[in-house]
């Protein structure tokens, strides 16, 4: 038998993709009969609907801020002089009119952390202090009281600036505390465990709007007399311990799909217990579970606006305020309704697709 | 003759109520010596290295570790872990962290060793498994052989007195297992205390000074290699060496 030769054949490149707008409309859109299908379908209700839409929408709308005009074109067309004539009571609430700059540029400030919190770059011990002084500056602007600046309490306070007060300090009180209850509900130590046990259970059990009430209305009966916490503070502390709950649950998911060995490696080594979590579990439950987390993050954001029921009046509320108590420029609040959706989407997508970079960032580790 | 480093006296261990895993091992270990042990699977073999640093807990008998015995006292379990490093079947590197990062990881928070140090340390022992070019990768990056080498030199940055392997190379693709065993045999020439549980009867005959069979909890025969594979004294020895050794 003849001796055969082992012949490496040389690496080459991955054929080249044909790419193009008809190879891709016929591959995604008409591959075979039942997508065939689906996309004339689709076609077809979009033809439907998108000319009515368009016409209502912008053809036949209303733009100036007359409300004669906007009666005219009621159920013809959209009329956006309503979001014109009423966006600084639905942005700013129920703020003295004339020092609406202060929340502009304390709500300015705010989103300007929350962004650079999001760049890589700033990722260093630093960051901590200038959360803590924006912070300090978004209050001192929103109380004022100095600087020939008028003293606003936080009941006149509404609009986007209290969203995103509530919504910031509430996730970013919220995320810690869910990490500790997750922590401790796999804890070793029966009172720590049965309390954190305790704690989720009794929020999961219960909805938003209940523990709102209870912090706004129940919780003041309990307080010795003469004592007041602020409602927004109480509120806060509502939605925080609220959100926890559901993300320490999330957080203990990740937590449990952590191999056993990972743990046995830290110890043999000598790390603490502390240190393992920190160094080595967390990092790798919390990456697992980023999108659930980010999934709670919006929702907290958007749960804020449950809050009107106990009286403090963020985007939606001031909205329902701006225009209830106009009777001319009732009708129209679907166009308001439109208006802070498109608030609210602007949010609410830029951290999901922020999730979607962490998670490219995290795997990382797993690309070959 | 010095003291032994390691000495298991009537140890006794149970997984739950019934599960009698460990029955009245008594053992000891010269500093120094290096031992396999080997046994069918479910023998308690892993069980037995895992009580050393305590990933196991026995509950009855003595266990001491170069001098401290084992017990619930935390302090104690620190001061052993300290002296003892090991290596797992499935490597259990922290794929999270670059290489580099698993081998200071130890060293700056549990020895508090500057980063300079540590990293000095952990290329010097990179080195020494012949891996120090993929310092900067991430594990899952890595050959299973690479992968298990960077665990061995990631146990040696702590510098322990003894080293344990629970079955470092079952988890390996054969033309692997080669660079793993190399590296061990070069840390057998060095001095250290090892305890290997494996079922490389090649590396025990080459390296071991004692080769221990368990089967049911139990030490059923201890003798050097050569008269361990040559000279087997018990039926329940014969039969295993002829399964493994048969094919």
């Amino acid at each position: 038998m003849a001796e055969v030769m082992f012949q490496p054949i040389a690496a080459r490149p991955a054929p080249v993709k044909t790419e193009g707008f008809v190879p891709w409309v016929r591959r995604n859109l008409f591959g075979n009969l039942p997508s065939s299908v689906a996309t004339v379908v689709f076609l077809a209700v979009a033809l439907w609907l998108l000319p009515g839409l368009l016409n209502w929408a912008l053809a036949k709308a209303v733009f100036a801020t007359s409300f004669q005009q906007c009666q005219e074109a009621r159920g013809v067309g959209a009329c956006w002089g309503v979001v014109a004539e009423k966006y600084r009571l639905i942005i700013f609430g129920r703020y003295p009119f004339e020092d609406q700059w202060r929340p502009l540029v304390a709500t300015a400030a705010m989103v300007a952390l929350l962004v650079a919190s999001c760049v890589r770059l700033f990722w260093k011990p630093w960051l901590v202090l200038l959360w803590l002084a924006v912070l300090a500056l978004f209050f001192a602007l929103m109380f004022g009281g100095f600087a020939g600046m008028e003293y606003v309490d936080t009941d006149r306070w509404g609009g986007l600036p209290l969203t995103m007060l509530l919504a910031t300090l509430s996730i970013v009180l919220a995320f810690p505390l869910s990490i500790a209850v997750a922590l401790g509900r796999r804890s070793n130590m029966p009172a720590i465990k049965t309390v954190c046990v305790l704690y989720i259970e009794l929020i999961r059990g219960v909805p938003l709007i209940s523990v709102l009430f209870m912090a706004s209305f129940m919780f003041p009966l309990f307080m010795p007399p003469g004592t007041s916490i602020d409602v927004l503070l109480r509120v806060l502390v509502g939605i925080t311990l609220f959100a926890a709950a559901y993300m320490a649950e999330i957080v203990r998911g990740g937590l449990q799909a952590i191999p056993k060995g990972q743990q046995e490696a830290a110890d043999t080594l000598g790390l603490s217990y502390w240190q393992t979590q920190r160094k080595i579990i967390l990092p790798q439950a919390l990456a697992m579970v980023v999108p659930g987390i980010m999934n709670n993050f919006i929702s907290i954001f958007k749960d804020t606006s449950l809050v009107t029921i106990v009286s403090l009046y963020e985007l939606t509320g001031a909205m329902g305020l701006a225009l209830n108590s106009d009777a001319d420029w009732r009708p129209f609040k679907i166009e308001a309704y439109l208006f802070i959706a498109a608030i609210y989407f602007v949010f609410c997508f830029s951290m999901s697709r922020y999730s979607l970079w962490i998670e490219k960032r995290l795997s990382v580790s797993k690309t070959r | 003759m010095t003291e032994p480093i390691i000495t298991f006296e009537k140890v006794n261990k149970w997984y739950g109520d019934n599960f009698h895993v460990l029955r009245d091992i008594d053992l000891s270990v010269a500093r120094g010596e290096r031992i396999v042990i080997c046994g069918p699977s479910g023998s308690g073999k892993s069980t037995l290295i895992r009580c050393i640093n305590r990933l196991e807990e026995h509950q009855q008998g003595t266990l001491r570790v170069d001098g401290i015995e084992l017990t619930d006292d935390v302090k104690a379990i620190e001061q052993v872990r300290k002296e003892v490093g090991m290596v797992f079947q499935q490597f259990n590197l922290f794929p999270h962290l670059t290489v580099l990062e698993n081998l200071t990881l130890a060293p700056m928070w549990v020895s508090k060793m500057p980063k300079k140090d540590a990293e000095e340390r952990a290329m010097q022992q990179l080195t020494r498994v012949k891996i120090a070019e993929q310092a900067q990768k991430y594990p899952l990056q890595l050959s299973g052989g690479q992968q298990q080498r960077v665990a061995i030199a990631r146990a040696l940055c702590l510098t322990p007195k003894i080293m344990l392997f629970d079955e470092p190379t079952s988890a390996l693709d054969p033309e692997m297992i080669k660079e793993v065993l190399d590296v061990m045999t070069e840390l057998a020439g060095q001095g250290i205390t090892m305890l290997c549980v494996t079922h490389e009867m090649g590396f025990a005959k080459a390296v071991a000074d004692r080769v221990i069979f368990m089967d049911q909890g139990q030490i059923v025969e201890e003798n050097t290699p050569h008269e361990f594979f040559e000279h087997p004294k018990s039926d329940r020895t014969k039969d295993f060496l002829s399964k493994i050794l048969g094919h």
